[in-house]
């Protein structure tokens, strides 16, 4: 109850106030990122922090959410922002029609599966080059988003809307999450996280619950690879690719998976990271890996709520 | 308040001092990462190069400060990276887009920002159609196309069989290909692909030697893939001429292939590879012996083709400030346009507001391998 009006408070005042300390341009930039980025994670957190599902394809979602932008437009004839929709909408069903059957199962099979989902979609959008023009991406119209608001006398560089308008989108994409924390359906997931034989003998519909909140996180997912097609108007399969869906777990599950501002914050420092530790490129991959396994063993609940612990000294 | 003042004119003063003293490039390449082939000897050219033009008093007496960012490969990072150049480190020209993807990523910053840049990637969409900010060096796919079918023509071949790589540069040259080969008469009769990290290619070309009437074959494609192709054609004894890219033009591809494999494969390449089989009169001669032995003296290996698209790039920004004479981006904008007959690796590069990429198709010279090296096809 008052952790959402906190987290919220807290995401706006981020988005709104940062702005203040950018020296130039550029920050707008790698703060739109986070956002994007952070709206994925939000995702992850409905997944893994409510329904204690893992997902390692959904970086998938967000192909089809970029894709969406780029193909709607040119062969539908659809608004950017309807095809972002659009795109929302094939990946709720695809990840409905994936998870249906494996989410009947019990354990972790939804991974597996995930993990074959995302790289059928990475190759589809590689090879399928006739409609997608294969490896070397495609481009993207513009939302049209920012003339308007040019119009009627806002003027903002391209970097600047991106990173308000990215802001907005995960406000309110973490409201819609944490009401669904509150939300009965939201209770029966943790339910069922802490204890699924539990949660079922007190009449919870296990795998309706987590098909929903694997429908719902794909959606996000989806959202977040529009926006991010949409403000570089250009795409690749590589947003598609298996890396990507390891990011978002591991942004997820660093910055603390059970709560909303956590994951942002884990989205934070992943994002920004590689902007801080240019020379690192090379060993990006490695620093990812190494964070997941020592988050896990150190700081299972995630940096955030592990920090914040530490703070209160309470223990355990 | 009086440190404060005194603090802030340092600054000022700092700030004025900089930016008098030097002219600031950019660049984002792939160093690392899958297009790593590409990006590492891009990267090393333009270190190497902006060192000896500062040891050799700058341009016009200032001296080059370059920030090169690595961008893994990954357009995202590309885009993100060509933000900060141009936000940031404020650049007054950008080199790299070493892929595709990159290239095609960093085109909206650079249009949006109204900075000069120069792509080192393929794709013809890169300038066709032209945009005002955007320039390349490398040739693009379709040329490579149509040296080889000219090539073929003149050998009476006109039915060919194709094997491609699904990734990024095989698939994009296929498409180059297929659109033009109508124009030299000649008919692809098979059309097999292979993925870019497989190991075989034994079944599609068995598939192309059992098609009637193929009288060569052509494989657009870049990395292991070619070579695994060659040697699958070989031990397969298909008796037919074999074409490989231009995007295999480096010694490491007939290391890989074994020089027996790859007897008398042809290819179109950029004169870097074949220096001193060069005419004596040949304008690029120089250029090319010179940028070999620097960077042969720098690194202790030799140089490939990618590098010498970056070293272009980096001569053709050089020339243009030299011209321009000021380090305002429109005006090295209007001077890259004019660059007129300037020798590089790839190609003599002469622009014109219609043509960003400055040369044609005789810039490519066919190669033959023999012996284990490369000849010039006359």
């Amino acid at each position: 109850m008052t952790t959402k009006r906190v987290t919220l408070l807290i995401l706006a005042i981020i988005v709104i106030a940062s702005p203040f300390f950018f020296p130039s341009n550029y920050y707008y930039r790698v703060g739109s990122l986070i956002f994007v980025n952070g709206l994925a994670v939000t995702g992850m957190v409905i997944l893994i922090g409510y329904a204690g599902q893992i997902s390692l394809g959904h970086a998938g979602f967000a192909g089809i959410g970029g894709y969406a932008c780029a193909l709607a437009p040119v062969h539908l004839g659809l608004h950017p922002g309807l095809a972002a929709i659009l795109g929302a909408a094939i990946s709720g069903a695809l990840a409905w029609a994936v998870g249906r059957p494996v989410l009947r199962l019990k354990g972790y099979y939804l991974a597996v599966a995930t993990l074959g989902l995302g790289i059928l979609v990475s190759m589809v959008l590689a090879n399928e080059a006739w409609l997608t023009r294969g490896p070397d991406g495609i481009e993207v119209p513009d939302l049209g988003l920012n003339d308007l608001l040019e119009a009627v006398g806002i003027d903002l560089s391209n970097s600047q809307f991106w990173y308000f308008f990215s802001g907005l989108v995960l406000v309110i994409g973490a409201w819609v999450a944490l009401n669904l924390y509150d939300s009965p359906t939201g209770r029966a997931l943790r339910a069922l996280h802490g204890s699924e034989i539990a949660a079922r003998t007190v009449g919870i519909d296990v795998a309706r619950l987590k098909l929903q909140a694997f429908v719902i996180s794909a959606i996000y997912a989806s959202l977040s690879g529009s926006l991010l097609a949409l403000q570089n108007k250009f795409i690749t399969p590589d947003v598609a690719g298996f890396m990507h869906s390891i990011e978002m777990v591991t942004m997820a599950v660093l910055g603390g998976v059970g709560s909303v501002l956590g994951a942002f914050f884990g989205a934070t420092i992943l994002t920004t990271l590689p902007q801080v530790l240019t020379v690192f490129q090379e060993y990006e991959q490695i620093l990812l890996g190494l964070v997941m396994m020592l988050c896990m063993i150190f700081m299972r609940e995630g940096l955030l709520p592990s920090i914040l612990r530490a703070l209160r000294g309470k223990d355990k | 308040m009086k440190t404060l003042t005194a603090l802030a004119t340092l600054a000022a003063l700092g700030l004025a001092g900089t930016a008098g003293a030097e002219i600031r490039i950019g660049a984002t390449v792939s160093e690392t990462g899958p297009a790593a082939f590409l990006g590492d000897p891009e990267a090393k050219t333009l270190k190497m190069m902006v060192e000896k033009l500062n040891a050799a008093g700058g341009i016009n007496g200032e001296q080059i400060a370059l920030t090169l960012y690595d961008d893994g490969g990954d357009p995202n990072k590309a885009r993100t990276f060509a933000t900060r150049l141009v936000e940031d480190d404020e650049v007054v020209a950008i080199i790299g887009g070493t892929t595709t993807g990159a290239s095609m990523s960093i085109i909206p910053v650079a249009e949006d920002a109204e900075i000069p840049f120069i792509s080192l990637a393929g794709a013809i969409e890169i300038i066709d159609p032209v945009k005002e900010w955007v320039f390349k060096t490398p040739h693009t796919d379709r040329m490579a196309c149509q040296k080889i079918f000219e090539d073929m023509q003149a050998q009476g071949i006109s039915k060919i069989g194709m094997i491609s790589g699904t990734d990024g540069f095989g698939a994009s040259m296929r498409a180059q290909c297929l659109e033009v080969v109508g124009d030299y008469g000649i008919e692809v009769l098979a059309d097999e692909s292979y993925g870019p990290t497989d190991a075989d290619m034994t079944p599609q070309l068995t598939n192309i030697k059992n098609t009637a009437g193929v009288q060569a074959v052509l494989n657009p494609g870049f990395g292991q893939g070619p070579s695994v192709v060659t040697r699958n054609f070989r031990q397969l004894a298909i008796d037919l001429p074999l074409y490989q890219s231009h995007g295999v033009a480096s010694k490491g591809f007939i290391d890989l292939a074994g020089p027996e494999a790859a007897e008398g494969v042809r290819l179109p390449g950029t004169a870097l590879l074949v220096g001193d089989l060069l005419a004596d009169d040949d304008p690029q001669k120089p250029v090319v012996t010179a940028y070999v032995e620097e960077y042969q003296a720098a690194y202790g290996e030799a140089p490939s083709t990618f590098g010498g698209y970056a070293h272009d790039a980096f001569a053709i920004l050089v020339d243009a400030l030299t011209r321009a004479g000021s380090a305002e981006p429109e005006a090295i904008r209007d001077a890259i346009e004019q660059t007129a007959g300037l020798a590089g690796t790839t190609g003599v590069v002469t622009m014109t507001p219609e043509d960003h990429l400055g040369f044609d198709l005789s810039a490519f010279r066919m190669l033959e391998i023999k012996d284990g090296a490369w000849t010039l096809v006359q």
